[in-house]
């Protein structure tokens, strides 16, 4: 199917993303967890902590040492993908800590560190974006203090077109791919990718439009993170 | 126009579950409480949990998350190391537990005759108080407070911290009918740990789970009632078999 006028590859208008689910609390033994799905893109997220830090000299006197873990999981391409760390697992981890230690109260914490793990069961383009999202509801699950949540989703151009929420097709056909995580309550980007040739008019659309995307992202966060509490809203509790 | 901009607001009810970043008053009539910040007028929660309200401070108290140690507060640990002067205690918290040979200890203890061991071992479990945490998150101990000391045999299980409340129950009912049931001793540290020890551990641990478990359901208190009955019933069984 080629893209027409006024559809996608698959049917979605240009500023339409995909289907959406968000949801907390299903990893047991964590401390907290987070799932996200862009359509058949999904992460899973699992955070470990606070707790003391190992190696020793890894831990910061000032604040809370950050250890978040990009992965793939081999069966979640299309060709199996290998195992263990690669060149693209690393970069990315990088980015989504720096996003996340951004907003999360690391002074609170120090000499601890915080551990973050996510895991993509099923890749589709903008997996980053699924696993920073999925890790924000984790943070917030496992009761980390920060200041806000980590909203996260890509912008594209495709066939000259900026598209919302590239997919499929647009991630390797496609002009330029841009990702990024955006902090609702402060106004702030603080993961921002991009690859491909976009002139400045085109760059300040695209961006727009991401963060128009983002406020849907966070609203689905917010939703399952209220959900897995909500049946403690008005009762009695001792003191 | 400029009234408007000054007037305080509250954005949410008390008991009402937000998430971080969530906007929770603005206006200089509230104060920012307990993992809250403020930032351009406005309060914000830091964690995901339950407002709670008082006249004009906003806390937010949380609901899941690990123990972070806290002044005047009872905790139960294990003592996991033994220094020239001190004993290093777990206290289910990334920061370990430090309590020092003289909060350790009342009497005067000559070190060139005796040996820490003496008095708190490696793998010992004690009731202590948190006397301070200091900025960078020593947790100083201290066992010269009611209550504090050594807990002999027994069992140790592990709930959420912020389940820690719930069981305690209003003025103490809930461990009080757990107590009272089973026979057993009791008690709850506020980081999470439970010592148990008496005749019916298993029941009374059950009941213990069973709060943590369904801590925000009505009819609590009965349905611990009723799972202590049959528990107990059924090791009076259990005694007239053997």
């Amino acid at each position: 199917m080629r893209m027409s006028e006024e559809k996608r590859f698959d049917g979605r208008k240009f500023d339409e993303m995909r289907e959406l689910e968000a949801k907390a609390n299903l990893v047991e033994r964590a401390n907290g967890s987070g799932y996200f799905r862009f359509g058949d893109t999904r992460a899973i997220a699992a955070v470990y902590g606070p707790v003391e830090t190992h190696p020793r000299h890894l831990a910061d006197p000032r604040r809370a040492f950050i250890k978040f873990r990009y992965n793939m999981a081999p069966f979640s391409t299309k060709d199996r993908n290998r195992p263990g760390p690669s060149r693209r697992s690393v970069e990315i981890s990088k980015v989504i800590k720096e996003a996340l230690s951004a907003v999360i109260e690391r002074e609170e914490f120090p000499r601890a560190s915080i551990e973050i793990y996510a895991e993509i069961l099923d890749a589709n383009a903008s997996t980053r974006c699924a696993a920073l999202n999925a890790a924000s509801i984790a943070l917030a699950h496992a009761g980390i203090p920060m200041r806000d949540l980590v909203a996260s989703c890509s912008v594209g151009k495709v066939n000259g077109q900026i598209v919302l929420d590239v997919a499929g097709e647009e991630d390797t056909e496609g002009e330029v791919d841009l990702p990024i995580g955006y902090v609702p309550s402060e106004n702030k980007i603080h993961l921002l990718q991009m690859d491909g040739i976009i002139t400045k008019e085109e760059f300040k659309k695209a961006l727009e439009l991401a963060i128009k995307g983002c406020k849907v992202v966070y609203q689905k966060q917010v939703e399952a993170l209220k959900e897995i509490f909500k049946t403690y809203e008005n009762e009695e509790v001792g003191e | 126009m400029e009234e408007n901009n000054n007037e305080s607001k509250l954005f949410v009810e008390d008991r009402k579950i937000v998430v971080p970043g969530e906007v929770l008053a603005k206006g200089i009539e509230y104060l920012p409480g307990h993992d809250t910040y403020k930032i351009n007028n406005e309060i914000r929660s830091k964690i995901l949990g339950l407002v709670k309200i008082k006249n004009h401070l906003i806390n937010v108290v949380p609901l899941s998350g690990g123990y972070m140690p806290q002044e005047r507060d009872g905790v139960i640990g294990e003592v996991v190391d033994i220094q020239p002067y001190a004993w290093l205690v777990n206290i289910n918290s990334p920061y370990l537990g430090y309590l020092s040979l003289s909060e350790g200890v009342e009497e005067f203890v000559d070190l060139a005759k005796s040996d820490l061991t003496e008095y708190f071992d490696v793998g010992d479990v004690i009731y202590a108080k948190i006397k301070k945490v200091t900025k960078r998150k020593d947790v100083l101990l201290t066992m010269k407070d009611k209550m504090c000391r050594k807990l002999r045999g027994g069992t140790i299980i592990r709930i959420t911290p912020a389940k820690v409340p719930r069981l305690i129950g209003k003025g103490g009912s809930m461990v009080e009918t757990i107590k009272e049931k089973t026979g057993c001793k009791i008690i709850i540290g506020q980081n999470g740990f439970v010592w148990i020890s008496g005749k019916n551990i298993s029941a009374a641990a059950k009941a213990v789970l069973m709060v943590e478990r369904e801590s925000h359901t009505t009819g609590l208190t009965e349905r611990i009632g009723k799972l202590l009955e049959k528990e107990l019933s059924n090791v009076d069984k259990g005694d007239e078999n053997e």
